[in-house]
């Protein structure tokens, strides 16, 4: 392996007196060639590093995924042309124990997972950041639409893309609070268009490279068939029960795995008015389903929830939350737990609170932090159960709350 | 900038450089031209057969000019095998060849032959006993003279006195070894020699087959009489030229760099030992060439370790490769039952002409503290998987 180290093409302004050595995240697309090459015109000292995380040669990816033998070429040829070396490190071991594991298992246990914020948590933000010590780096880039803001006191905090659109926030919300001091998003203050128009005047070939929509791994969105046929998922494929709110059995569904909270296609099933996935009994292999508006709920309970803030909310704290990537924030009031959870109430019943996606808080522009949803919540504060009776056969693990 | 990599690459000598200066400022004839100027081509051509020859101590009529090391060890084990076809359809290769050997035996492979593997022990040497027996089907053997990747240097006499023994051609890869050590093409009675003029202080692009008249031998490029048919193409002629004086040079120079690159080795693995106690040397107990050390850093991968070096100045290898660029385990320490938690920390020093002692102090500097950090790194908290 030997670093391309070639004179650059671009102009590259002398080092300023601010100048540092940034560790710099590259996948192969267009944002974190923009970051890092914008970095570099401004003088920083850039190493380029791209995770491999996947064995090329047994995968069968889709050249328009990330992550690809073309995208880390595509990676190198932005750093010969900025004239910064690049390396390739590879995070297979991380990336299976600590994305692809929880992935299975989320779904085996009939959750939705939102794998970008474990990878941003462990591999980007963890793996690669502990990297920054190693070249002698003071920070690591990324192409993230966010941006590090200080409070009064100095401290780091996490707030939203100028770009409304583009903001990933959400997807960076269990990145460790330590690691924001360290972090340097240079496309925050972007809109899409503008790093696509920076990457033309900087001659950079991926500049009109199409965008990736799905998880990088599964770039053909058929995620039950990625892990089925690539991983060799055994668990939640076996057909089961739909199941109506009275526990009436309503038609067969093709395993566990193939369906998410909300989800109104490809249910196949008869009625007077279209039926949506309620929730999913991962126990009982069994797919709830029922009226739209079912999937409205009074709250919701996290996980342990990582805060990017010095300090823990108040219990009854108003701000607003995403339960989702594309969730218009509402308002809410989260009371933190003793164990490191919180419970959030709406202060209008949302739609769909889907367990394993993240319940992401923010006051304004600023990322509080966020956790995994563990389960949605009635008005009156307990579990729902989508079943009457369910908590008649499962003696005192559910409680009716929903009408 | 401390260059620690003269195995991948060394640079060109200066007098080589002069040489092929003036070989490019030439009227440009082809040396296969009849007129004064093709002639004065061809002889500078001779001039430079003469001086590899005598760097291998062979004659230079059995020196064939190659594009380099790949070509050589393609012409030769591709060549011999077909050259050799009607009495077997087996080769046997050392398990530590360079990927160019291993990539002729796919070849071969892909033509219906078998290829089978000579086994390496813990030290990295190749068992001579593994050679295979007459009437194994096989016709050939290739083993290389100097490890790439660790240094080691292999008992290539006594494999080929076996081989002849059983009838078999021996090919041998001395890539890495000429120009660091005495490469003499008789003493070690093999039938085909590779070696790289890159290796030894010449231009990239460039290397010599040396074949024993008589070895039959079949050419992979034909359609024109050059290098008495054995290899089709125009010479390269500033290449062959440079490589003829960078031979010259390394062959002159042999008798006081290598003691000198010997004591160097000595003080890296001496300081090493000392900054880094749990260092592991691979193949430390196998005569080695005298400018490479292949070290394991336990708990420091070697990824991170290049990314650590490059940053405090200093270039080093990792043992492999893979098609992403990624770093892999070396097939060379899994070969030697390196386990593959060590393997994957393991880097490669080589040294060369410019190499001083300053230099030395300065590697085993930015090594401890290039290990330390990835150390640390690999202990963070959320740096590895559960």
């Amino acid at each position: 392996m030997t670093p391309e180290r070639v004179a650059p093409s671009a102009a590259v302004r002398p080092p300023g007196p601010d100048a540092r050595r940034v560790l710099a995240a590259m996948s192969g697309g267009v944002d974190s060639a923009v970051a890092a090459a914008l970095l570099a015109e401004r003088g920083h000292e850039i190493t380029g590093v791209t995770l491999k995380l996947w064995c090329y040669g047994r995968a069968p990816l889709s050249p328009r995924a990330c992550c690809t033998l073309d995208a880390i070429d595509d990676a190198r040829r932005v750093a010969r042309r900025m004239g910064f070396p690049h390396y390739v490190v590879e995070a297979e071991e991380v990336f299976r124990a600590r994305v692809l594991q929880p992935f299975l298992d989320a779904y085996a246990g009939g959750r939705t997972p939102y794998p970008c914020a474990l990878c941003n948590q462990h591999l980007k933000f963890g793996d690669l950041m502990s990297r920054t010590d190693t070249v002698g780096a003071a920070a690591l880039a990324t192409g993230h639409y966010a941006r590090i803001g200080r409070l009064e006191d100095g401290s780091p905090a996490l707030l939203r893309a100028r770009d409304a659109g583009k903001d990933q926030s959400y997807a960076l919300a269990l990145v460790p609070y330590s690691a924001l001091a360290r972090t340097v998003f240079p496309l925050g203050d972007l809109t899409k268009d503008e790093v696509r128009a920076e990457g033309r005047r900087l001659g950079l070939s991926v500049w009109e490279k199409p965008e990736s929509q799905d998880l990088c791994f599964v770039p053909d969105g058929d995620y039950a068939g990625f892990m089925t046929r690539s991983l060799g998922e055994t668990r939640g494929v076996a057909p089961g029960p739909f199941l109506d709110r009275e526990g009436k059995r309503l038609g067969t569904h093709r395993g566990i795995i193939h369906y998410t909270v909300g989800q109104r296609r490809g249910l196949s099933l008869p009625g007077a008015e279209p039926l949506y996935v309620l929730a999913i009994d991962a126990e009982r292999n069994a797919v709830v389903v029922g009226p739209r508006s079912a999937l409205e709920c009074a709250g919701l309970a996290t996980g342990p929830v990582n805060w990017l803030m010095p300090r823990l909310p108040e219990p009854g704290t108003r701000l607003e939350v995403k339960i989702r990537y594309q969730h218009r924030p509402a308002a809410a009031r989260v009371f933190p737990r003793a164990d490191g959870s919180a419970t959030v109430r709406f202060e209008t019943p949302q739609s769909a609170v889907t367990p394993g996606q993240l319940c992401v808080f923010y006051q304004g522009e600023r990322c509080l932090g966020g956790g995994t949803i563990e389960q949605a919540l009635g008005s009156d504060g307990a579990p729902l159960a989508h079943v009457r009776g369910a908590a008649d056969e499962r003696a005192g693990l559910v409680t009716i709350a929903l009408s | 900038m401390i260059y620690f990599d003269h195995n991948a690459s060394t640079p060109v000598r200066p007098e080589a450089r002069e040489a092929m200066n003036e070989a490019l400022a030439g009227p440009g004839a082809n040396p296969s031209s009849a007129h004064r100027e093709g002639q004065l081509a061809r002889a500078a051509i001779e001039r430079a057969r003469e001086q590899v020859a005598s760097l291998v101590g062979a004659a230079p009529a059995d020196v064939t000019f190659v594009s380099g090391g790949t070509e050589g060890d393609h012409a030769a084990v591709i060549g011999m095998a077909l050259a050799l076809e009607k009495r077997g359809r087996a080769v046997a290769i050392s398990a530590i060849e360079h990927h160019a050997v291993h990539g002729a035996g796919e070849v071969l492979a892909r033509l219906g032959f078998r290829v089978t593997h000579l086994p390496v022990d813990a030290r990295g040497f190749i068992d001579p006993a593994s050679v295979p027996a007459a009437g194994s089907g096989h016709t050939l053997v290739a083993v290389m003279l100097a490890n790439n990747e660790t240094g080691v240097i292999q008992p290539v006499a006594e494999i080929a006195a076996r081989a002849r023994g059983a009838g078999l051609a021996i090919q041998c890869d001395a890539v890495q070894a000429a120009g660091k050590i005495p490469v003499d093409f008789e003493s070690l009675g093999v039938d085909a020699l590779v070696i790289s003029a890159h290796k030894l202080g010449g231009p990239k692009g460039i290397g010599a087959l040396i074949l024993r008249e008589g070895t039959p031998c079949e050419p992979l490029f034909r359609g024109s009489a050059h290098e008495r048919g054995r290899r089709g193409g125009t010479e390269n002629l500033p290449g062959i030229v440079g490589f003829g004086v960078a031979a010259e040079c390394a062959a002159r120079e042999l008798k006081a760099e290598a003691p000198r690159l010997l004591a160097l080795r000595g003080r890296l693995e001496a300081g090493l030992r000392v900054a880094l106690p749990d260092t592991v040397i691979h193949g430390e107990r196998a005569p080695r060439l005298p400018n490479t050390v292949n070290a394991s850093f336990p708990g420091a991968r070697s990824d991170h370790l290049l990314m650590a070096l490059d940053a405090r100045g200093v270039c080093v290898s990792a043992g492999a490769a893979c098609a992403s660029g990624a770093v892999e385990p070396s097939p060379v320490l899994q070969a030697m039952g390196v386990p593959r938690e060590v393997a994957v920390c393991a880097l490669r020093l080589s040294m060369g002409r410019g190499t001083s002692a300053a230099d030395v102090d300065r590697v085993i500097a930015a090594l401890a503290e290039s290990v330390r950090a990835a150390r640390g790194a690999a202990a963070a908290p959320g740096a590895r998987g559960a």
